[in-house]
This record gives C-alpha cells, structure tokens and sequence, in this order.
C-alpha cells in the first residue's frame, strides 16, 4: 500500500505536466475573463506613443457571464473620459465561435446604433490591445501546445505557443507564459507571419479580489511603433449580482449610477 | 431661447437640488468653440462671404441622487453674421427611474431610426442649417420639451414621448442661403404654429437576434407648407404645419459580416387626405434599407437606399397650380458614408454623399477631424449641394463652403 502512494506521488507531476496546451489555455481563459459570475471595474488605460505622450481613456465596465467559463458573455461599458465622448456607452454580446453583437450609444444625437462587429483584431478605442485581447479569442481558433516550463518573475510557467488554424489571420503565433499556480497569463508575445515579434503583453500586477486573482495592471507594447496602453483596473469586484436587465438598450441611454460609479 | 424658459429650467435644476440635497452629486462641464464655414461659391444671398462665423460656449450639468438625475446643457454664442449675442437651452432634464419604470421631463433630444441623415421614423426636430453651415453633427438635433415615459415589461419595451406644444425643424436661413421660392414676388409673409401638442410611441425588442421596433406619431409636418391667401395674384402666404400621422417600423441586425438595417412608415398626411391641396404634402410611404460593414481595421462603409413614393400622384398632378415644380411620384436616393481613422483613432477621415436618383440632387460632405489632445479637437470639412434649382439639394448649388470647428472641452 506505501509503495503505491509513493508511486501515485511519483505520478503526480506527471500528472500535471500531462495538461494539454489546449487545456491549459482553457483554464486561463477561465481565470483571465470568465472569473466569477459578473465583474466590475473602473478601468484608466493610457496611450502612450514612443515620445512619450499620453492620452488618457476612462471607463466603467461591468462583464455578466451567461454560463459556464467559455460561454456567452455580455458587457457594458460607459465613458468618462476624454471630453468628447464622456457618457458614451458600448455594450457587447460575446458567443463563442460566433461574430460579437455590439450596440453604441452616442449621447451627442441620443441614439443608440448597432455597429458591425466582423473585425475582432481591430483596435479597441485606438489602444495597442484588440478587441481580441480584452474580451478574448475563441480557443478554437488556434491550436495550442505547451512549448516548455519557465518562469517570469518568481512565478511558475507554461509557456504555450498557439497558432491560427486558418491561414488568414493576421499574425503568426503567439507565446503565452501562463501562472501554473492561478493560470493567469502573465506575459505574453505574439509574433508577425514572418515570425517577428511585434507585441508584448505584460501583466504588471495581480491581486487577490475576492478570492479571484486578478490582473489589475497591464500593459500591451507594440514592439515596431513603439506605442503602448497601459491599462489599470480600479475598484475591481465580482460577483454583484449584475442583472441580466441591464444589458438593454434602456440602460444603454440611461446608464444607471449604481453600476457605473 | 427665450428669458422666461431659462428662467423656468433653472428653478427646475434648483428644486432638484433640494429634493436630494445631501445624496446629489454634481458634475460640471462644458466647452468653447470656434465654427467657421466660408462659401467657395456665391456670396449669401444677403451679401457675406461667411455661412457660419460664430464663438461658442457650452456649460453641462450632471447631479445625480437615488433614483434622480438632473441633466441640464446651455449655450451661449456670438453669431459674427448678424444675429449677435445669444443663448440657448440645449437640453434641461430630469430623470426618475423605479423598477421597470423611468420617466423624463424636460427639454430632451430623441432620436427613433436607423437612419443616417435620412429619416424614415425620426419625426423628432431637427435643424437643418446646422447640417448644411458645417457645424458639428449634435446641433444637426433639436431638443423637444416632453415628458417620456418608459415602460420595461419582459416582453418589450415602451416609450411614450407627450409634447404638449409643437416645436418646428429649423430650415436654413434666407439671407444665408439660396432657398428656391416659387413666389418671391409676395413679400407679407406670415407664420402660423400649431396650437396643439403631439405624441409618438416606440415599441422595441429583440426578435431573434434581431432589434425590432414599431413606431407611432400624430402630430404635425416638421417643416413648413406655403399657403397663398389666393391663387391669382397672391398678396400674402402662411407658413403653417400640415397635421401628420406616422405609422412605422424597423428592424436591424447581424447579416453576412455586416448590420443590415430595414425602415419603413406610411406618412398619413391628416389635413389632406385625398391629394388634392397642392401646399399640403402627399401621404408617403417611406422606406429605407442599410447596410453596414468593416472590410478592414477602423475603416467602416455604410450604404443607404431609400425611397418616397406618393399616394395620391394623380391628385397632386391635378391640384399642382402652374410654374410649381413638378415632383415625381417615386424619390429614390442612395447615400454612403465611409470612415478611416489613423494615428490610434486619434484622425477621422470620412466621407457622406447622396444622390437622388430621381431628381439628380446631390449632397457630398468630406470631413477631417483630429484630436490634438484629449482636450481640444478640430475638424476641416466641405459642404457640396447640386441638383434641380427646387430640389432639396439641388436649391443650395449656390452655397457651397469650407468649415472649421475647433473645440475645447472641460
């Protein structure tokens, strides 16, 4: 009976080393974008171009999970800032391997649009981060394979290269250094079709938010303009109690104060 | 704006305050502008280069307090071009919302439709020298003082708007631009507002995936019709607002790669049933279908096909008196509007262009905007019109420009 539980402890690394590329994406996509049931969070993203200049984007964005991790998700996001488009507010359906439902608000004539959604890689509001890289790519998309262990900071990582399936897209690869411990992704590269890299994500700080570990800093760095965003959530919370109802056009022109503070 | 109403809103905002003095939270902001649009063509028909030339300032209120919110947004400008110093309300408010329910009450701008610069269901106010003199697309709306309530039931939403005085669209100004007039030799001209309110109601949910809504509107034409007191040898002619109904629909929604919008209404024109009164407008059906799309990063097209088509062609062929432009029966144009953004979506470059099918009239407005800062904002853009001397477009050939805004926001 010893020699087998020191066997199954022999076996357990193994164990966890056997996690497929696919799986370990799976649970930081879990970790990174579907962690708890609905998410909060006022987010400062600065513009940064290789002079040093900063322009300043402010938001309040509210995240509802219609399921499990991988599911449906809705968001809802309103603007303080800049100036000319203070109260605008943008709200998007995300389904798996389906094209997104996004609606605008545009306070200035008081109507709300729906606005077309085909281009995930698009710029969001002229930041460094896509569309893709805030709400998430559907893992079906690219295959996954763990390249090797290595670690950023003091941290443990799976390092995962995942590359597009279909041959049209619009980068090469990318390499995901994913925390073994919380899968969080802490770093990540993504690489040209020639196999240049040209951006660089960082995770420059985690934090226990009620009991989710959270990514409340980051940064995404284009490697070849060197223009960056650098993005901080504050007052980060989950699990609220978001009601489906908010994610109406009602809200949309009305945003309630409550969620938006 | 008149003294009396600002007066009104403002003791409207106070008594806000001391409704939620303690849990009101306020925020102020605002801007000031510069609007320039000089005429590359003819001079005005008043005689000045400029169609705008004006200074602005605009103040923003926001205080919020449980389920209150006051909204209050007023302007004060210098006109360059002979209307002087002047303010206005732009938009005075207040919100309460409970439960499934919100009403608003006070001056609001309301938007209804899918259209982009045409309006199938948008019956709201609107001020079409702002479009043409080249200043910025906001003031392209009028306010409308209302009460809207909304009603939010699972199985759809609702919103009642009660206006209980009309308020007109502004048409461009005659001493600024070359309006057709087919009796410029009758100078007594008078207008005639209607004395009673109007109401609309939307009705909007989702229809398999799809934004489906359903709108009603009685009230007036938004412009004016010419009445001569009589034909032969007129000495005098009214401008007044034929009675309206609008009994519409829309509906919008993910197609292809693109949003794929359709609109539709019958314009019951209330005063003038059969046709036969040639200043009043034939009952229309409008119909409008779009399609939106973005082949690649920060670049969008939008295509628009929308038509008119007269009900009553026959008697308005009849009733017509002569030396009036004949309309056809079927108005038929197409718009697109494309949009690049560079530099971090920081420069706009765009471009709206219609053409009337029917008529040849054209519309072409190309617009650069940059932001230099997250402050301050400008834009450089063209206004081209061309088409039939009486057409909608085609009467401003002659007032072509150039414009500027330039803004700074607090």
């Amino acid at each position: 009976m010893r020699h087998w539980i020191a066997l199954l402890a022999a076996l357990l690394p193994l164990q966890v080393l056997a996690l497929s590329g696919e799986e370990v994406m799976k649970k930081s996509q879990a970790a990174f974008l579907y962690a708890g049931k609905d998410f909060k969070a006022r987010v400062l993203m600065k513009l940064i171009n290789k002079d040093g200049q900063e322009r300043l984007r402010e938001l309040a964005m509210l995240r509802r999970n219609s399921g499990e991790a991988g599911g449906e998700q809705k968001f809802f996001m309103y603007f303080f800032q800049p100036a000319d488009v203070k109260d605008m507010t943008f709200m998007t359906f995300k389904y798996p391997a389906k094209d997104d439902d996004r609606w605008l608000f545009v306070p200035a004539l008081n109507m709300v649009k729906r606005i077309a959604a085909q281009d995930k890689r698009s710029s969001f509001v002229g930041s460094d981060f896509t569309y893709e890289d805030v709400s998430g790519r559907d893992l079906g998309d690219d295959s996954h394979v763990i390249e090797r262990e290595d670690k950023v900071g003091a941290r443990d990582c799976y390092v995962v290269k995942s590359t597009p399936k279909a041959g049209d897209a619009d980068f090469g690869h990318k390499l995901t250094w994913v925390d073994k411990a919380n899968f969080l992704p802490l770093k990540e590269e993504q690489y040209d079709r020639r196999g240049a890299r040209y951006k660089l994500f960082t995770a420059d700080e985690v934090a226990d938010v009620k009991g989710f570990p959270t990514v409340t800093r980051r940064t995404m760095k284009n490697l070849q303009s060197g223009h960056r965003s650098e993005v901080t959530y504050v007052k980060s919370d989950y699990d609220l109690g978001i009601d489906d109802s908010l994610f109406t056009e009602r809200f949309l022109r009305q945003p309630p104060r409550k969620w938006i503070d | 704006m008149d003294r009396l109403n600002v007066r009104r809103v403002l003791a409207l905002i106070a008594s806000l305050f001391a409704v939620q003095p303690a849990a009101a939270e306020l925020t102020v902001s605002g801007f000031l502008q510069q609007n320039t649009a000089f005429n590359t063509g003819a001079a005005n028909p008043d005689g000045r280069r400029y169609k705008w030339l004006e200074e602005r300032a605009q103040l923003k209120l926001d205080a919020t307090g449980g389920g209150w919110r006051g909204h209050f947004k007023a302007d004060a400008y210098y006109d360059h071009l002979g209307r002087g110093l002047g303010s206005e309300v732009r938009e005075a408010f207040l919100d309460y919302s409970a439960g499934a329910f919100d009403v608003r009450v006070g001056r609001q701008v309301i938007t209804w439709g899918l259209g982009d610069l045409v309006f199938v269901n948008d019956v709201f106010p609107k001020d079409h020298e702002a479009l043409f003199a080249g200043r910025p697309l906001e003031y392209l709306k009028r306010g409308v003082d209302a009460i809207k309530l909304g009603a939010y039931p699972d199985f759809a939403s609702f919103e009642l708007v009660l206006m209980p005085s009309f308020r007109e669209s502004r048409i461009p100004d005659a001493r600024r631009f070359h309006l057709f007039d087919p009796m410029p030799a009758v100078t007594n001209r008078v207008g005639d507002q209607p004395g009673q309110g109007e109401w609309g109601l939307r009705v909007y949910r989702d229809v398999a995936g799809y934004d489906a809504a359903l709108y009603l509107y009685r009230g007036f034409q938004r412009t004016p019709s010419m009445r001569p007191d009589r034909l032969a040898a007129p000495t005098r002619i009214t401008f007044y607002y034929p009675e309206l109904s609008v009994y519409g629909a829309s509906v919008s929604g993910r197609a292809g790669d693109g949003v794929l919008s359709f609109e539709a209404a019958y314009y019951e024109s209330r005063q003038d049933r059969g046709g036969g009164d040639f200043s009043v407008p034939n009952s229309q059906t409008r119909l409008l279908a779009g399609y939106q799309l973005q082949p690649w990063e920060d670049f969008t097209l939008s295509l628009q096909y929308y038509a008119e088509r007269m009900h009553d062609y026959a008697a308005y062929q009849a009733a017509l008196p002569a030396g009036f432009p004949m309309e056809q029966r079927w108005s038929r144009t197409v718009t697109a509007r494309a949009t690049q953004f560079f530099r971090h979506q920081t420069l706009r470059v765009s471009v709206y262009a219609s053409y009337n099918a029917s008529n040849g009239d054209y519309f072409v407005n190309p617009e650069l905007r940059y932001s230099f800062t997250d402050r301050v904002w400008g834009a450089l853009g063209a206004n081209a019109f061309g088409g039939k001397p009486w057409g909608q477009f085609g009467q401003l050939s002659g007032d072509d420009n150039f414009y500027l805004q330039l803004r700074y926001e607090f």
